[in-house]
């Protein structure tokens, strides 16, 4: 899938603001999003500040798209679990896979291995997109989100979304 | 002057039509306790955020006009959003610093506000509308300015300690978000 097809998609599910730090591997949809209006990018200036933006955008009735690199979630976990999880706000969650199989630069390599456990453990409903239908990681992820009403992850690796 | 007397004059300023989020700790549980309503979105956790969650919220929705009040303690926590804040310059958004120079909160540890001019950063940051106010006299100046065009930021010093006594925000905070989005966006 193309980046503008993956925008036009998320689109298409009715996400109409986000914002973010960016990823190399988020790279291309953070320049899609931020040349095209229809689904603003705000960027922030850490990971916990984006989910506060998010969080207002949703109260204001928007339908919020958080991005970040899987190194952020460690400014993440404390707004998700005692804001978003809380109160009670869905957002997708669109957080790139550094470090996936312990191929990456040292930094990434420990938070690679445990990303997906991180979110689970604290109950992040987690998707891994696929190469053959990514539309299937966000559909699911919108499920989980309109059912719990708390933010759900879509994870992105490298050369997924071209 | 104390920080619930501030809280009190500002909220005794506001139509009732503004979006207000408070800080973490006393700040929220003070302003639950002088004049709960519906358009206070107490933010119990997520400390240093409000002023994030006000952002968001001013820019989806230029018509109304968004107060976010946290301590000396929160801000220094998220010291982006007064960049970030000063770059979109939403004219809608207030932001107002209670700065008792300590985490009153958690037991009186000092921050390092007594050092900082936080006025001064958030003008340098963009912000249209920057004051400090130190007693009551200035707080009841800086209020009749709350209509002016902002991004608009206002440091109030106010004095260590709280209300006695004083209980938690009652509503459950999923309560809490469905009656402040009501009042925000009608559903
Ligand atoms: C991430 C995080 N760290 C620490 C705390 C504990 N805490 C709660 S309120 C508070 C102090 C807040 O200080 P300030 O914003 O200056 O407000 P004040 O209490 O002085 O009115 C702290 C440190 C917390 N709730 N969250």
């Amino acid at each position: 899938m193309t980046v503008a097809e993956f925008c036009l998609m998320l689109k298409r599910y009715g996400f109409n603001f986000s914002t973010g730090v960016p990823c190399s591997i988020l790279k291309d949809i953070i320049l899609y999003l931020s040349s095209h209006s229809d689904i603003p990018y705000i960027p922030a200036t850490r990971e916990d500040e984006a989910l506060g933006i998010a969080t207002g955008a949703y109260l204001a009735g928007r339908k919020p798209i958080v991005l970040m690199q899987n190194s952020g979630l460690g400014s993440a976990i404390n707004p998700l679990t005692s804001l978003d999880m809380l109160y009670k706000i869905p957002m997708l969650l669109l957080i790139s896979w550094r470090g996936y199989q312990g191929k990456d630069a040292p930094e990434h390599l420990i938070m690679g291995e445990v990303t997906i456990k991180l979110l689970e453990d604290i109950s992040i409903p987690v998707q891994v997109i696929s190469k053959d239908d990514p539309e299937e990681a966000i559909l699911a992820s919108i499920k989980s989100m309109e059912e719990k009403q708390i933010p759900a992850a879509a994870i992105l690796r490298r050369g997924i979304i071209e | 002057m104390k920080r619930y007397e501030a809280i009190e004059m500002i909220s005794q300023s506001l139509n009732g039509n503004e979006l207000v989020i408070s800080s973490t700790g006393m700040i929220s549980r003070e302003l639950f306790t002088i004049r709960d309503a519906p358009q206070n979105f107490y933010m119990i956790g997520s400390m240093g955020l409000a002023s994030s969650i006000g952002l968001g919220l001013a820019l989806s929705l230029p018509e109304k006009q968004i107060i976010a009040i946290e301590g000396d303690g929160s801000i220094l926590m998220n010291m982006g959003s007064i960049a970030t804040i000063g770059h979109f310059a939403p004219k809608n958004l207030i932001h107002i610093v209670l700065d008792n120079g300590t985490h009153d909160s958690t037991g009186g540890q000092a921050t390092v506000s007594d050092t900082v001019k936080l006025e001064g950063v958030a003008h340098a940051a963009g912000y249209r509308l920057t004051q400090t106010a130190a007693s009551k006299e200035e707080l009841r100046k800086a209020i009749t300015r709350l209509s002016q065009q902002g991004p608009a930021f206002f440091l109030v010093k106010v004095e260590e300690g709280g209300l006695e006594g004083m209980g938690r925000v009652l509503h459950s905070p999923e309560e809490i978000k469905n009656r402040f989005q009501k009042r925000a966006i009608g559903i």
